[in-house]
């Protein structure tokens, strides 16, 4: 039994984080079948630590035992070591592909962190990302374009490495008093595209649920 | 396409301008440097061309092409021209690249010049690492200024910063070790991404008057170092060391008052 799970694959994940649904969502897309292991980040586990040793986070992809970390990397790895799976990055186009890379990067440099300081901050601190978070989604919302998705006319890297923010998208309208809606209609209407995917509507836990989780965070932490 | 022209807008004291051009330089391909002049007053070519981030390095590819995010360039010029390859072949091996790659930009990264633009436009911010259980730390990019305070910064503080800093500096250092390239036999995207250790840090350090990385504390790494700046490609576009040195030099005063006000104040 243990030698036929080295030869699959294994995620190491916790259930509300959007990096860990990445991973998700990209190896559903892909028809890859895994075993998905909920960590407790309060007490991790002895497989994480040795998995992770320098960063100690979730996810971590595990195969044949070997493995590979940070979401964004994950998925590129599954691009490359399963090439007969319906590809994330566009095949054979240099530029496609550093242009996907590149807004990938963009919400991974932007999006968790600003939002974090959402829910966090007060007073100018909390104004300012406000005025952050509203720019941020304008400029991936241009980065769109007409598209349906960001890669264009097929679901891909960018879509993936965003998607899951979609969830959050609730918690940071409250937080900061704002509408992506009104702000990014077309943002909101690739969000909901997005959701009709099989991938999606499976990975994905309701908008309300991460809400839930951020109030509880901050009950905890003693931030009202 | 790729007959087509290439140029790189780059910046002679960035670490992230020498990647784009060490990666042509590797590829044997061809290039028109255009150097920004100061980076407080940035040009129009630049502003035009990124203006998501208006950083250097980028990489202008005929007329329609911009590729910005110096790692992303480093891919592209993989993947849009012959040559050598950058990556390695093996999609695991091609990860654990692209996570050291990383690890340099979030833990350990030293560029003056990118931490000097984001204090003066206000976005930088020490976060305290905030290991609360289940909750992803934000401000992990930040971890990387740990490095630059450990630099400037002073007594306790400057005691905090480096004990971190030496850390994942080993860290690094496991990964060239038994090599003579992070990328094995031939210098790779690895290398590329580690040059601000090779060529930029002495430097600093020499600036600062502190001694971060010895050849007795890190006997590959500075090995690494000395085969790194002396290979034939990279060493046309390394900046030249003097000049390096004599610009941070200026800027020295500069460089303290900025830690200064970016160290977090001591506990109570």
């Amino acid at each position: 039994m243990a030698g036929e799970k080295k030869q699959g694959l294994q995620l190491l994940d916790f259930w509300v984080s959007p990096f860990g649904q990445r991973c998700r969502i990209a190896l559903d897309e892909k028809g890859l079948s895994y075993e998905y292991l909920e960590q407790d980040l309060a007490n991790k586990s002895e497989l994480l630590l040795r998995a992770n040793p320098v960063h100690k986070k979730i996810p971590v992809l595990l195969h044949a035992g070997r493995p590979v970390c940070e979401s964004l990397i994950i998925v590129q790895y599954l691009d490359e070591a399963f090439p007969a799976t319906p590809a994330l990055l566009p095949a054979g186009d240099p530029y496609a592909r550093a242009q996907a890379r590149f807004w990938a990067d963009y919400v991974d440099k932007k999006l968790y962190d600003c939002g974090t300081r959402l829910w966090k901050l007060k007073g100018d601190g909390h104004a300012q990302a406000r005025t952050e978070m509203v720019e941020i989604l304008r400029t991936l919302e241009g980065a769109l374009g007409e598209g349906r998705f960001f890669g264009g006319e097929a679901f891909g890297f960018v879509d993936v490495a965003l998607v899951p923010f979609t969830s959050w998208f609730l918690t940071y309208e409250r937080f900061g008093d704002l509408s992506v809606e009104k702000e990014c209609p077309k943002l909101a209407a690739w969000a909901k595209r997005c959701a009709e995917r099989p991938s999606v509507a499976k990975n994905l836990y309701p908008p309300e649920k991460v809400y839930e989780f951020i109030c509880g965070l901050k009950k905890r932490f003693g931030i009202e | 396409m790729s007959g087509s022209a290439v140029k790189v807008i780059g910046f002679f004291d960035s670490p992230f301008s020498h990647r784009a051009e060490a990666a042509l330089c590797l590829k044997g391909v061809p290039y028109e440097l255009i150097q920004e002049k100061d980076l407080r007053n940035k040009s129009e070519l630049l502003l035009q061309h990124n203006p998501v981030h208006k950083k250097v390095p980028v990489l202008l590819h005929g007329d329609r092409r911009a590729v910005c995010e110096s790692l992303v360039i480093v891919e592209y010029v993989d993947e849009a021209f012959q040559g050598p390859p950058l990556l390695p072949a093996d999609p695991a091996d091609r990860a654990a690249a692209r996570f050291w790659a990383r690890f340099i930009d979030d833990k350990v990264t030293v560029n003056p010049v990118r931490l000097t633009s984001q204090v003066s436009s206000g976005s930088f911010e020490v976060v305290n690492r905030d290991r609360s259980n289940g909750v992803h730390v934000p401000g992990r990019r930040q971890c990387s200024k740990a490095f630059w305070l450990a630099m400037w910064t002073e007594g306790e503080v400057q005691r905090g910063f480096v004990k971190e800093i030496k850390e994942n500096l080993k860290l690094l250092e496991g990964q060239v070790k038994g090599k003579r390239f992070f990328g094995g036999d031939a210098v790779g995207y690895l290398d590329v991404a580690a040059s601000a250790f090779a060529h930029w840090l002495p430097v600093c350090e020499e600036v600062a008057g502190v001694s971060l990385v010895t050849a007795e504390e890190y006997p590959d790494l500075c090995r690494w170092a000395k085969e790194y700046t002396s290979h034939d490609a990279v060493k046309r576009c390394l900046p030249d060391r003097e000049e390096l040195l004599a610009r941070f030099s200026a800027r020295k005063d500069s460089f303290v008052a900025m830690a200064r006000s970016m160290a977090p104040a001591p506990e109570k």
